[in-house]
């Protein structure tokens, strides 16, 4: 009896919060499906008609969607494993006993706060300029020519910008679980003879599966909607060399006021980025446990 | 001996952590103290020591007053993190207490909503938020940044009520603690460090939402990340009006995120920690 | 008591009507702008306008161009009726107009001197003989160069001179040790940007965007020819990093001395003779656009910025009164008063170019004026074709098919693909892109 009003009252807990999200993606959902079907240009909007699958065939068979998609998958990547990688290192270097500990972490959290587009924009301006950012100046000091990073190196400079920006994301859900460590357990190990790299891959490693995990599912989800960015440095090019799937759907979108083009490209990232879930979860969900 | 290596390793680790952290909040200083220079300073090599003028802050604020932005933020980032913790706090209790075996497929369901990439929804949004009269008003847009960060709101809270043990709401039961009892002396003690840290990234993943806050506002609902759409890339590179911009933008969330990064910090695990 | 309660009761009356009058009267224009110079000072110097109007009070939205224009274009497309008064440039007008999204401004009022507007702006700014927009300022592009620099190198530049001189030039002011560069391009990709500058080099050079079908023309000769001169020009004579240059970039670069000459819109010859920000201010030569040897075709470069009023805008009176003062000559004369001649709004008014004091005051004031006069937007090739529009094509898909060739030759700039290779993704993104719209239409 009592379960059974229990499992009532939460049902009516849980409701409000599932009705909603349950709205917020059915009807977004269901106008982008319509609208993926239709010739619709804003620019043009006395011209709605049924497109038929035209929207689909269009958005994939665009000479950018293939470099797309590499990019989007490259982006992801390169961003997850530098800031898990870096992350480790930060995590396990603050965890050290230091002098000024909390004005460290205060200074290594402090990226997050950052807007994307303010974000950008640094990066942008004043670090990374051919003339006028910090590298250049670096690199005028070491009398070495400067590097256009944007022209040059596009997708890895855009890595690096949202690297910064998730680094201390990732560091301090790092940091909480490298804290939860046993000590014991590794003075044991130590007093066993294990060397500092083993008791690393053999305890800390495992120990952070789970948290190297959400670092990994709660990123990817950001990653994957990344536009700000390219918008504010490169604009997705030289060529396509730094547009991802996101943006491409934004340039359909925004610049060629293609309604239907755009929910097309939306429903297809959708499919991909569940796809993408779907991999996560046979691959590391059961970390999550 | 071995304190004097302790000392030294502890000396070795500490320089390392401050070069670090010095390294990742450079972009910010160097943001900080350009906003200090003069136009000419801005452009005229490296520098890190300014005229220290706050003539770029008054020339942003002759522009675009930043006050009213300013509220903007403040009120969508507050007021979308209350509605969304009304909302999740209920959801996410039911979720951790009384799990049936559908609740993990949920909450990977709330997430994946995030997937959608805006854009291909703007003009659906936009026309929706035209009749409905929502346009460029705070209420729209707190309700839409609510939804927007919902699915993360409510993880954070279950990964967190998660973690407090059944067993001691049992033994209050035991002490004959009433519910009211139970909810007000019991759980919530426990339960509002994860509260506050979801509330601090809440705030922090509002206040810097820049696409459907420029996208659906004109005037009186437009906080900052349209006041900073305002300076981006003028005519002749004004980039210590710029960097002050950036900085007013920026400051107040921060300076909170200091303030408050033992809570943010005790809070932001996700449930990784186990 | 109850006096109280009945004087309290007429005194809340009282106020309902003062505020349902008051409501009635007062009009909050939402004014949507640009953030350059030109439209913050106008900003700033509203006064005059709301002290004569006292019921019309202003609320600017400024916003970065591309970010405005997607915002703008939305609102205007769902008749969402945001805002009063919009800042958009020549490309928009003839197209929005052509929707009816825009009212015609045909009845501004009498002190207005709609024929003092300088014809080639006014023809680009109207529909069927109807205006569609007022300029705030306008631009065509030309040569700035530096004189000492030319001088110093023994080549002189003639007022109206061939891509061949210009080579010439670029080539014998070069000096990279001492990091001056013969010649600063726009290389930042976009429609408004790179491609700017190159569709008016290509209408120099004989070449066209579409023949008569509407089939891009990335293949012709003319277009080899522009892409491959661009190139050499500059990777031979330009700075580095080139690829990210756009308008401020290169006008930074000017005014520091690092360029030799710099071929862009008329507007930034006001700030590279600007003595505060640039150190090259009493060195600056002016030159018309060049043409290929042969062509009669100086690129036709025309831009303004220009206020308009949307069809759905509730609020059509005040909106009116506000675009006909701030493009009036009173408000020319009210800057020039407040800030000097030099920063009056230039290239719309005849009437600026035969003020002595604006002449005095701005040395390149003859040329800017020849510039705009020369550029023929109705016509813009010296081939046959079916679109006007200098710099740029007039129709709805430009933004796009621009910015996506603009970004393709970006990319050949900064050394990812050869001339060849991108002529011809241009002309293949091109196609699809117009097959897709519909054309021919």
């Amino acid at each position: 009896m009592a379960t059974r009003q229990t499992a009532g009252l939460a049902r009516l807990m849980r409701a409000p919060a599932i009705i909603l999200l349950l709205i917020w993606m059915i009807v977004p959902l269901g106008m982008t499906l319509y609208y993926s079907f239709q010739n619709y240009n804003l620019l043009n909007p006395a011209a709605i008609s049924w497109a038929g699958w035209f929207n689909y065939q269009y958005f994939v068979t665009d000479p950018a969607f293939m470099a797309a998609i590499r990019n989007t998958l490259v982006l992801v990547l390169g961003v997850l494993t530098i800031t898990v990688v870096l992350g480790i290192a930060i995590a396990l270097l603050i965890d050290k006993p230091i002098w000024g500990q909390g004005i460290v972490r205060i200074l290594i959290i402090s990226p997050f706060f950052v807007m994307p587009p303010v974000a950008a924009l640094i990066w942008k301006n004043m670090i990374m300029h051919p003339s006028y950012g910090v590298f250049a100046d670096i690199a005028r000091f070491l009398g070495l020519q400067p590097v256009d990073w944007f022209a040059q190196y596009p997708l890895t400079s855009i890595v690096i910008i949202v690297a910064w920006q998730w680094l201390p994301f990732a560091t301090l859900i790092l940091l909480t679980a490298l804290q939860s460590l046993d000590g014991e357990q590794m003075e044991a190990a130590e007093m066993d003879g294990a060397g500092a790299i083993s008791r690393f891959v053999h305890l800390t490693l495992p120990h952070m599966a789970r948290a190297i995990t959400v670092v990994i599912l709660i990123q990817t989800i950001f990653l994957l909607g990344i536009y700000a960015e390219i918008l504010v440095t490169t604009n997705g090019g030289p060529g396509n060399a730094s547009t991802n799937l996101t943006y491409l759907i934004y340039r359909a979108a925004r610049l060629n006021f293609d309604i239907g083009g755009a929910a097309a490209g939306g429903i297809i990232a959708v499919i991909l980025a569940n796809l993408v879930a779907i991999f996560l979860m046979r691959a590391v969900g059961k970390n999550l446990d | 001996m071995a304190r004097a290596s302790s000392r030294r390793s502890r000396i070795g680790y500490t320089i390392a952590a401050w070069v670090v952290a010095l390294t990742l909040f450079f972009p910010i200083l160097y943001t900080i103290i350009t906003s200090l220079k003069t136009e000419q300073e801005a452009i005229s090599g490296f520098s890190l020591i300014p005229s220290f003028t706050l003539s770029s802050f008054e020339a942003v604020q002759t522009q675009n007053n930043y006050w009213r932005p300013f509220t903007n933020s403040v009120i969508l980032a507050v007021g979308s993190t209350i509605l969304a913790l009304i909302v999740a706090i209920p959801a996410a209790w039911a979720m951790a207490f009384s799990p049936t075996k559908h609740t993990k497929n949920i909450l990977m369901w709330m997430l994946s909503t995030k997937m959608m990439p805006a854009v291909a929804v703007l003009v659906p949004i936009y026309l929706i938020f035209l009749r409905t009269g929502l346009m460029d008003t705070r209420i729209g847009l707190t309700v839409m940044l609510m939804l927007i960060n919902l699915p993360i709101v409510v993880w954070m809270l279950y990964t967190y009520f998660r973690e407090i043990p059944g067993e001691i709401l049992e033994a209050a039961r035991m002490d004959g603690a009433s519910l009211k009892d139970e909810i007000l002396y019991v759980l919530t003690p426990m339960a509002i460090p994860g509260i506050a840290s979801t509330m601090l990234l809440n705030v922090i993943l509002a206040w810097n939402e820049a696409f459907w806050t420029i996208q659906l506002t004109t005037t009186n609902a437009a906080p900052l990340s349209a006041f900073i759409a305002s300076f981006s890339s003028p005519q002749g590179l004004f980039w210590a009006k710029l960097s002050a911009a950036s900085v007013m933008a920026i400051a107040p969330i921060l300076i909170m995120g200091w303030f408050s990064q033992k809570q943010l910090v005790r809070g932001l695990t996700f449930g990784a920690v186990k | 008591m109850t006096t109280t309660f009945r004087a309290l009761l007429g005194a809340t009356a009282l106020c309902a009507v003062g505020t349902v009058a008051a409501a009635q009267d007062n009009v909050t224009l939402t004014i949507a702008t640009v953030n350059n110079g030109d439209m913050i000072r106008m900003q700033q110097m509203t006064a005059p306008f709301t002290e004569a109007n006292p019921n019309i009070q202003l609320e600017w939205v400024t916003l970065e161009e591309n970010i405005l224009r997607e915002r703008v274009t939305t609102d205007i497309a769902t008749s969402g009726g945001q805002y009063d008064v919009l800042t958009i440039g020549t490309y928009e007008v003839p197209i929005w107009a052509a929707q009816n999204w825009l009212t015609p401004l045909d009845d501004l009022p009498e002190g207005y001197d709609v024929d003092d507007l300088v014809p080639a702006v006014r023809a680009a700014l109207s529909v069927d003989d109807t205006l569609y927009a007022a300029p705030f300022y306008a631009e065509s592009a030309m040569v700035m160069y530096r004189t000492d620099l030319a001088e110093a190198a023994g080549v002189t530049i003639p007022s109206n001179p061939t891509w061949t001189d210009i080579t010439a030039a670029a080539e014998a002011m070069t000096d990279r040790d001492a990091e001056v560069y013969g010649i600063c391009l726009r290389g930042k990709p976009g429609w408004g940007e790179n491609m700017a500058f190159l569709t008016a080099m290509a209408n120099s050079y004989g070449a066209r965007w579409f023949d008569t079908d509407w089939n891009p023309q990335f293949d012709s000769p003319e277009w080899q020819a522009t892409l491959t001169d661009y190139l050499t020009l500059m990777n031979e004579y330009g700075p580095p990093g080139a690829s990210s240059n756009g308008f401020n970039e290169n006008l930074s670069l000017f005014q520091q001395g690092k360029c030799g000459m710099w071929i862009d819109a008329t507007v930034a010859a006001g700030f590279v003779t600007d003595p505060t920000d640039s150190t090259v201010a009493d060195s600056v030569g002016f030159a018309q656009f060049p043409n290929k040897d042969g062509v009669d075709n100086h690129g036709n470069w025309l831009w303004a910025w220009n206020l308009a009023i949307p069809a759905s805008s509730q609020k059509q009176e005040a909106a009116k009164a506000f675009v006909a003062w701030a493009t009036s000559k009173e408000y020319t004369d009210m800057v020039a008063e407040a800030q000097g001649w030099r920063a009056a709004p230039p290239g719309t008014r005849t009437s600026l170019y035969e003020n002595a004091e604006y002449q005095e005051a701005a040395p390149f004031a003859a040329m800017t004026l020849e510039a705009i006069n020369s550029a023929d937007t109705q016509k813009a090739s010296v081939q046959d074709i079916p679109y006007t529009g200098g710099q740029f094509v007039a129709i709805p898909e430009f933004q796009g098919i621009g910015t996506q060739v603009g970004q393709t030759f970006s990319a050949a700039l900064a050394g990812q693909m050869s001339a060849d290779d991108a002529l011809a993704a241009a002309q293949t993104s091109t196609a699809r892109e117009m097959a897709r719209a519909g054309y021919p239409k």
